[in-house]
Formats: C-alpha cells, structure tokens, sequence
C-alpha cells in the first residue's frame, strides 16, 4: 500500500477517508481525525468564523488539508463568491462545490455545478464539485477543469448507502478523474464496498456525526476504507451469479 | 378603542400595497378551514409516524388532540430527524430591537399604538453602539426589530441600520413590517438576509377582530410577504403564528402549510419556524397563552420538525430556560441569548433612548450562560451558519 497515493490538483494523500466536520461537537474533530488517519477534512465556509467564536478552523491540525466547500450557494455566482472568501481567510486552494437549489432535498444543481467547476478552474482552485451521478454531466465536469469528481451515494444525510450504484459504477467505467464519493454513505461497510468497486475516496460526515461515538466509527471507516481499497487492487474473486457451476464441461462434445 | 364603523376593509389592499399571485394564500386558508383537529385518531397518528416522509393530513393528524398521547413517540423521532439534518449544532443569535413605535392597533400586542409606553427610537450611532455590544459577546447573528411604523422607522432607515449591521456580524434578520418586493430587493441589498413575518393568526375573520388599525390590519398584504421576500432576493423567510390567539392546532397547521407551499414555490427558500406563545404586556398582565401549555408547544415543534425535518426552528425566550434547552436537544435548531426586547438597553443608552419591550421574556440568559448550558447538553452552539453574499449589480 506504499505506493498507493491519491493523487488530487498534485497533492498526493495517503489516506481514502475524507471527513466531514459539519455535524458534531468541534472538540470531536481531532479525535476523528487521528482516529481515521485521515489527511483532509471539508468545513463550510459559511461555519468559519475567523477570530470569532467556534471557529472550525481553529479545531484542524495544521497537517490535515482543508477542503472548503461552498454550502449555501445557490448558483455559479455564489459558489465562486464563497469559495474566494474560503481562500481569502486562509483554506487553501482546495474548494468543494456544492449548489443546491432545494432546501428539502439538498440535491446538487449539475448544471450551475459545471459552470462554477470551469470559473474556480481557471482561477488556480483545485476543484471537486459534488454532483448527481450522471455521466454528461460528469464529462463536463472533466472539460471545465475538475480534480475529481464527488458524486452522491444517497440524499445527503440520509445514511441510506449506495443507491445510486449502478450510476457511480458507469462513472467509474468511464470517468478517468478520481471519483470520489461523497453523501448518503451510512456505514463503513458501505463505504467498503465503494472502495471494492474503484471508487478514489469516500467521504463521509452524517454517518460519523449520528453514530454513538465518533472518533470511533471514523476509526471504523478509516479501516473500511482501507480494506475496500485493497480489496480493490487485489482484483474482487468472482461471484457466481447463476449458482453453482456444472462439473461436466459444457464444451466436453468439441474434438481437436 | 376603534369603534366598528372606522374599522377598514381587512381583506384590501392599500394602495400602495403590491399584490402578488393570491394562489398560496388562498390554498392556506381553505386548508385551515378544512382542517378537523377532532376528526383524527390514533391510527392516523400512528400511520403518520411511520411514513418517512410526511403528507398534509400526516402533519394534520400530528397536530390533533389524538397525537396527544404520542408525545414521546414523537420527540424520540424528531431527535432523530434533528441529528440527521443538523447533527448537534445549534445556532446562536440575538434580537435587537430599535424602534417601539407602532402605528398599529393589535389588542394583544405591548407595542400597539394605544398602549401607554416609553416609545424611543434609535439612531444609527446607538444603534452601532448597541451592536457593537452584542458583537462583543461573541455572537454573529442579529435579528433587527422594529415596531411596525413606516413614519418612525423608515426603510432608509433599516436600511441604514442593515449596513451597520453587516459591519458587526455575520448574518443579519429582519422582523419588520411587510414591505414590497423592491424594497425587501432593498434590504437585501443592504446587508440582510432573512425575514420573518409572523401571520398571528391564519383565521381572516378573528385577524380582523384583532388588528384593528394600520396597515398590519390588511391580512392578505402581511400573508404574502415571505412570497415578496423571497423575490426581493432574500435567502430564507420565516413563519409564525402567535399561538394563543387562536385554536391553536389550527394556526399551527396553516403555517406548515404555508410554508411547505411556499417552499415548493421557491425550493432555494430556507424555511424556518417560529413559535411564539402569548405573553404578558406591559400594562396588560392578563394576556397568556390560554391552553397552550407546554405539552401543546412541544406538540406543535415536534410535528413541525417532522412535517419540514430540514426547516429550521427557533425557540423564544417566551419560554424559561430548562424547556427551552430541552427543545433544542429534541428538535429546535436556533436559540437566542442575551435577549433584551426593550430599547436601547444593551449599552445603556441615555434615559430618554430607552423604550418599554414588546412582552415579558422567561429566559434572560447571558451568551455565556447559554453557551455553557447547550454545551452541558452535548450540544455545539454554532455562531455563524451563512455566507452574506451581495446581490450582482444589474
């Protein structure tokens, strides 16, 4: 597993498990971190509260990569808007795009998606835009400039696992950013079984922040993660669809 | 007191009164109309509990005296829900209130224009002192009021009281007097971002019995100003009804259905709820909450936080200290802190600058002290949760 670097904009990170700080008490983000390995963690940049109080920021270790995203915008505009201010008090150049135009559902606008990906390229961000699983608009997303692409599992915050696997899976068919999924992913074992199918990375925030205790189950997603991912390189045995296999070769009747 | 014959047309316009498409208004009020709180049983509450997500007639029955018995049921899945939406953080802010003026006649109300109070108003400096105040507590998020006068309290000059405010804090409310489209385009424009206006009460009829003089009476112009709101550009509105008024159950159901409507209208709308009981008023120690009691209140959140899980929920310090940190955990999402309803009394202002508040609160909690408390409970108390970002230049 040395060798085994995700590459994202450059940068190289050891560890698969993306964290999400969003949800529980800021005291827990050190411990999940260490708990996880886990080398980049996401903060909303509406959460940052710079020189004020409860600022996310201050809770990071300095080593860990922030990955801002822009909750709270509704189009283009206003996630290019944020994710400046991200840089501007000191995030870096990593920005997660995230519009949505639906307060009930949370659902990723593709298409303002794409066109905030191609504006926050081309001003030097190394972007991740969290999108629905559709393959056009993935291809745009890799036209406009992505780093890699973070489609959802499941609504966000909904715990619910892969219901969009078949859809990640003709991302990973076709897709040759990392792809990197992101919401809905309720438990390590389904994060496991995303890393098994090819995915770079998974993040995951909703499932750490509802479990009993956090630190841990980040530490049980670090090692789901982990696992999937070897699984993956290792080459998954088969699975018999159909049952059992006839002894009796089925080609028996053919001669030289 | 207003005799029958002054009073005006509760369901007219005013001139200068911009009229949008009446559709979500009328919907609510034939839903409330429609409503039976009695014709629920048991079964529908049960079955309501086990959808995953909640139907009309599902909140309905949520809201009926039947779900009376389910309380527990309930607050265990509105945690539920809260956790999933908002994990453990709640969010922290303050009213500040600078100007008691109010050329309204609402009986129940401490600031309407009969009652015998301290009127003051502030200006911008005391209004930049005030904020500068709360700014220091470390909080974030202000709640600018007004009483409702457009002669004392001008948009220019809320206007100039958002500007002050964006320099102070992260997020910016407005409890103001509904306004047209272009000048809640306006507000906007000068910092805010969110509004609420409370309906009081969805009955039409008993509306008119209460408001009885200014342009709050015309109920049709305040039931649609989240809709202008929400053209105006602003990022989120928010509901209420005063529960108290009114049957209560029926009040609470019209303003789920509002919002839902209006949600579904503008789905980039960030929903919040508020839920005011009646309170006592200076000058007026009778005015109470009548049969809300707690277990009604609590009924009431409860059901709005499963019919709209992602809404957000703010508790008053209407309330006392322990049921509201207890809201919070199960399912209301915003608190405010080192709440002062009166005027100009956070940086002590000069005697004459001061006014009278608008009711009497149960919870007067520090910042700190609220902090503390929220933290005791698990809780994260969150200052900021919004990005201001200013509308384009045309």
């Amino acid at each position: 597993m040395e060798n085994d670097l995700l590459v994202l904009g450059g940068k190289t990170f050891r560890s698969r498990f993306i964290l999400g700080s969003g949800k529980y008490s800021l005291d827990l983000i050190k411990a999940a971190i260490e708990e996880a390995h886990a080398e980049i963690i996401t903060l909303a940049v509406r959460r940052a509260n710079p020189g004020g109080e409860a600022n996310i920021l201050d809770f990071i270790p300095p080593h860990v990569t922030l990955l801002p995203n822009t909750s709270g915008a509704r189009n283009a505009d206003e996630a290019v808007r944020i994710a400046r201010l991200g840089r501007e008090i000191g995030c870096g150049d990593f920005v997660k795009v995230e519009i949505m135009r639906d307060s009930r559902y949370l659902l990723p606008d593709n298409a303002e998606t794409v066109r905030a990906t191609e504006r926050l390229a081309d001003e030097g961000f190394i972007v991740l835009p969290y999108m629905y699983p559709d393959l056009y608009a993935a291809r745009d997303l890799v036209r406009a400039g992505a780093a890699a692409v973070m489609p959802l599992a499941a609504p966000i915050g909904s715990n619910k696992g892969l219901c969009t696997r078949e859809f990640i899976r003709i991302l990973l068919n076709e897709i040759d950013l990392p792809i990197i999924v992101d919401a809905g992913i309720g438990s390590p074992s389904q994060a496991c079984e995303v890393m098994e199918m090819g995915a770079a990375a998974v993040m995951a925030n909703t499932a750490l922040a509802t479990a009993g205790d956090t630190p841990l189950m980040a530490r049980a997603f670090g090692l789901a993660v982990e696992a999937g991912r070897a699984a993956f390189r290792a080459g998954l045995g088969r699975v018999l669809d159909l049952g059992g296999e006839a002894s009796d070769p089925l080609t028996g009747f053919l001669r030289n | 007191m207003e005799t029958a014959q002054k009073l005006t047309d509760h369901m007219a316009y005013l001139p200068d009164m911009e009229q949008v498409d009446p559709s979500i208004r009328n919907q609510v009020t034939a839903a409330r109309a429609a409503f039976e709180p009695e014709s629920f049983s048991a079964g529908d509450v049960r079955r309501a509990l086990e959808r995953e997500t909640l139907g009309d007639r599902d909140f309905g029955a949520l809201l009926s005296p039947a779900a009376g018995g389910f309380l527990e049921e309930m607050a265990r899945r509105a945690r539920a829900e809260k956790t999933r939406w908002f994990g453990n953080s709640v969010m922290m802010f303050t009213p500040l209130y600078i100007s008691n003026y109010c050329e309204n006649h609402c009986v129940y109300c401490g600031f309407n224009r009969t009652n015998h109070i301290r009127r003051a108003r502030l200006d911008a400096e005391a209004i930049e002192r005030e904020m500068r105040a709360i700014a220091g507590t470390g909080l974030q998020e202000v709640l600018i009021l007004t009483g409702e006068s457009r002669a004392a309290s001008g948009l220019d000059y809320i206007g100039e009281a958002c500007r002050i405010a964006r320099r102070y804090f992260r997020v910016v409310g407005l409890e103001i007097y509904p306004v047209n489209t272009d000048e809640y385009a306006f507000l906007h424009k000068s910092g805010a971002d969110y509004v609420t206006v409370f309906q009081e009460t969805y009955d039409p009829n008993l509306y008119a019995k209460l408001h009885l003089a200014g342009h709050k009476r015309v109920f049709p112009y305040r039931m649609e100003a989240q809709e202008r709101a929400l053209k105006g550009g602003m990022r989120g509105v928010g509901f209420g009804a005063l529960l108290g008024l009114a049957d209560f159950r029926r009040d609470a159901y019209a303003t789920g259905i509002h919002a839902r409507l209006i949600q579904k209208k503008y789905p980039h709308a960030e929903i919040a709820f508020s839920c005011p009981r009646l309170r006592p008023i200076v000058n007026d120690a009778t005015v109470g909450p009548g049969e809300v009691h707690e277990r009604e209140l609590l009924q009431v959140v409860l059901a709005y936080r499963l019919f709209m899980p992602f809404a957000s929920i703010t508790i008053s310090t209407r309330e006392r200290a322990g049921f509201r940190d207890n809201l919070v955990a199960l399912a209301a999402t915003k608190i405010s802190a080192g709440v002062d309803v009166g005027i100009g009394r956070r940086a002590e202002e000069k005697e004459s600058d001061r006014g009278d508040g608008q009711f009497e609160i149960a919870d007067p909690r520090s910042v700190r002290e609220v902090q503390a408390a929220l933290t005791a409970w698990g809780l994260q108390p969150v200052m900021n949760d919004s990005v201001y970002v200013p509308p384009q230049e045309a």
